[in-house]
């Protein structure tokens, strides 16, 4: 018998993975049911994000473009899904065509 | 006779009934298929759409459709004796609720987990869809309202539940904090969180809080209704993980243990009933037992409401669609057993007959008054604990339980106010907090237009409320019937009930009509002439519903030689 299967069969290693099962029992049932919620919440708050970082090449003055530019390389990957999202068919920027 | 016989009594029934009455529907009408791909796996994305252990899902379910409905209603309707409300809820769950929310669950998930709302539309028509928008609609304000009312209500007569009240916002929102913002895991925060609610009951009794009539011209009822109003806007426009999320989650808790305190309670004391079966003394202007038994308890037996949250979350989450019995049949009987528990605290939790007669004075008396005196009674009988901590625990327990829909009723109110501002191109009422406004200005117009300067009267709209809950509930029976027509199986365990809701609903209506009539309360005349519109819609667009289906099947059977 392996050490960790003789401290699961103990009682304090049977008390702990109880606890662990209560854990991951509590964790499920107090977030399933707001998940879907919570990740539209967070997709929102993404979207807002999205549009600082492109401001400037939208044609929207940015005093933070210093620092948002670094960050586009990094939504590219986001950038199309974003621009569907916010009602426009295809990219809105000229010299970058995601579609 | 003993409290012990009815509770187990009816327990017994629901256990039968889920044993051998849900098989027959889910394996003969309904036909669950284990092999059949549920949307959790078909359409699994993570978020809305995840496999989810039947246990774990029963528990949202459970603790979703449960709340202060299945206890006010029940504490109502037992002014008729307790048989007639002990029946009703135990052959309600049995035959109507289990019926409805497991066919709601079987719809859902056959249709790639869309709503009862857009299955209406699919399956019905789109006439049938706007009627269900505004049963919906008069639903949300209708249930806002009582319980705001019924909230004031418990804080004016129980002093010794405010703080504790309001602690348990400021325990969800640490919880929402240090879960979301901190990452710290779930079950230290939880068990704390429970122990610093459970210790402010005990506090409510030293620290009770009232207001003082007068102030701003105001009766401390209208106060607090102004107060809770005031909150339940704030509420609704905070995000969802700092509130409603661990609010939600403190109440299941709740539900829980309050559950199982009252049945271990009765079990210990073994009470005798003191309340009549029948009550033939009632009081003057009760209304007659039929119809508006059948809509005075409306969840407890059988809820509308329940085909929504089928529907909108559970559907997406159900790992195998044999689950559906587990989780939508036995949801029902769990919501049935906590209207049984209440039927049993408020019959045998008084000394006397007359004690209990001194309470059910008249319609709408007993009440919440009842549910909680009567419990703090067993409580403090059986479990040895003081009386005003078991008066203090249930009251908290009833007003955590409708603060929490209200927040999310006021919410789901908002949306839908919205989603009208985006159809009429009104984009000022697409705006959140004029949303929120507006939907809030029509729950206290009401409260207030129902319930008078003080709003303490406006109890007098539940029965109301139970028509509107058993309309939305007839439309998703109308759905599941027409869905078994369509597949040319036994519609028959899902229209009968059907028929006898419509019926009951709209003699309540009419009856309710016409008193407020008699009353002059114009206000109400109204919301019940809408009502009844709905009522008649649905009963004409079921019948056209059924012709076409039936159409449909002859003529795909080809002419008779």
């Amino acid at each position: 018998m392996t050490h960790k299967k003789r401290q699961h069969a103990s009682p304090a290693g049977g008390f702990r993975r109880a606890v662990q099962q209560l854990e991951t029992a509590a964790e499920e049932y107090y977030r399933a049911p707001y998940r879907g919620a919570i990740a539209r919440a967070k997709r929102d708050e993404d979207d807002l994000f999205m549009l600082f970082v492109f401001a400037e090449m939208l044609g929207i003055p940015n005093p933070a473009a210093y620092f948002t530019l670094e960050l586009q390389p990094l939504l590219l990957e986001r950038f199309h899904d974003w621009h569907r999202r916010m009602g426009m068919e295809h990219s809105p920027l000229d010299h970058f065509r995601c579609c | 006779m003993s409290a012990i016989l009815l509770a187990v009594g009816g327990l017994a029934a629901f256990a039968v009934g889920y044993r051998v009455y849900s098989r027959f529907i889910a394996e003969r009408i309904y036909r669950l298929s284990e092999d059949f791909a549920t949307p959790a796996h078909t359409l699994e994305d993570g978020v809305d759409y995840v496999p989810t252990n039947k246990f774990v899902l029963w528990g949202h379910h459970f603790t979703s459709v449960a709340g202060a409905a299945p206890i006010i209603g029940p504490a109502i309707a037992v002014i008729w004796g307790w048989a007639p409300a002990f029946l009703w809820v135990v052959l309600g769950t049995i035959f109507f609720a289990g019926v409805h929310d497991l066919g709601a669950l079987w719809a859902s998930v056959r249709n790639k987990a869309r709503s009862i709302g857009a299955l209406t539309e699919d399956v019905v028509g789109v006439r049938a869809r706007s009627v269900f928008m505004i049963v919906i609609f008069l639903l949300l304000l209708m249930v806002n309202t009582v319980f705001g009312v019924a909230i004031a209500k418990l804080f004016v007569s129980f002093p010794s539940s405010v703080l504790p009240a309001w602690s348990a916002i400021a325990v969800a929102l640490v919880i929402g904090y240090l879960i979301y913002r901190r990452g710290v895991g779930l079950l230290w925060p939880s068990l704390i969180g429970v122990i610093t609610l459970y210790v402010t009951v005990y506090l409510g009794d030293f620290i009770p809080i009232a207001l003082t009539d007068g102030t701003l011209g105001l009766a401390a009822h209208a106060q607090w209704i102004l107060i809770l109003f005031i909150y339940a806007t704030l509420a609704s426009l905070l995000p969802v993980w700092l509130l409603l999320q661990p609010r939600d989650y403190i109440n299941g808790l709740q539900l829980f243990v309050g559950l199982g305190v009252l049945y271990v309670a009765v079990v210990i004391l073994s009470p005798n009933i003191v309340a009549p079966a029948f009550n033939t003394n009632l009081p003057e202007g009760t209304p007659p037992l039929v119809p508006l038994l059948f809509v005075t308890i409306a969840c407890g037996a059988v809820s509308g409401f329940h085909g929504l949250v089928s529907s909108g979350t559970t559907s997406k989450q159900l790992d195998k669609e044999t689950d559906a019995r587990f989780v939508g049949y036995l949801g029902a009987v769990g919501e049935g057993s906590l209207a049984l528990a209440t039927i049993v605290v408020t019959t045998a939790g008084f000394a006397t007959l007359a004690e209990w007669e001194g309470l059910y004075s008249k319609f709408g008396g007993g009440s919440l008054d009842a549910f909680v005196n009567g419990g703090a009674n067993v409580i403090a009988g059986g479990l040895g604990l003081p009386r005003e901590f078991a008066v203090t625990l249930l009251t908290v327990m009833a007003v955590l339980f409708a603060g929490t829909t209200m927040d999310t009723g006021v919410r789901l109110q908002r949306y839908i106010i919205q989603e009208w501002g985006n159809i009429y191109d009104l984009p000022w009422l697409t705006n959140s907090y004029l949303a929120t406004l507006v939907a809030v200005s029509c729950c206290l117009a009401l409260a207030f237009g129902a319930g008078g300067a003080s709003g303490g009267g406006g109890l007098i709209l539940w029965p109301l409320f139970g028509t509107t809950n058993q309309l939305l509930a007839g439309l998703t029976l109308l759905v599941i019937s027409v869905m078994l027509v369509q597949l040319e199986r036994p519609a028959w365990y899902t229209l009968l009930p059907l028929i006898f809701l419509l019926t009951m609903t709209i003699l309540a209506l009419v009856y309710q009509l016409l008193d407020f009539y008699r009353a002059s309360q114009w206000l109400l005349l109204g919301l019940d002439a809408v009502i009844l519109i709905a009522a008649i819609l649905v009963a004409l667009e079921s019948l056209s519903a059924f012709m076409r289906a039936r159409q449909r099947l002859i003529r795909a059977a080809g002419p008779v030689e």
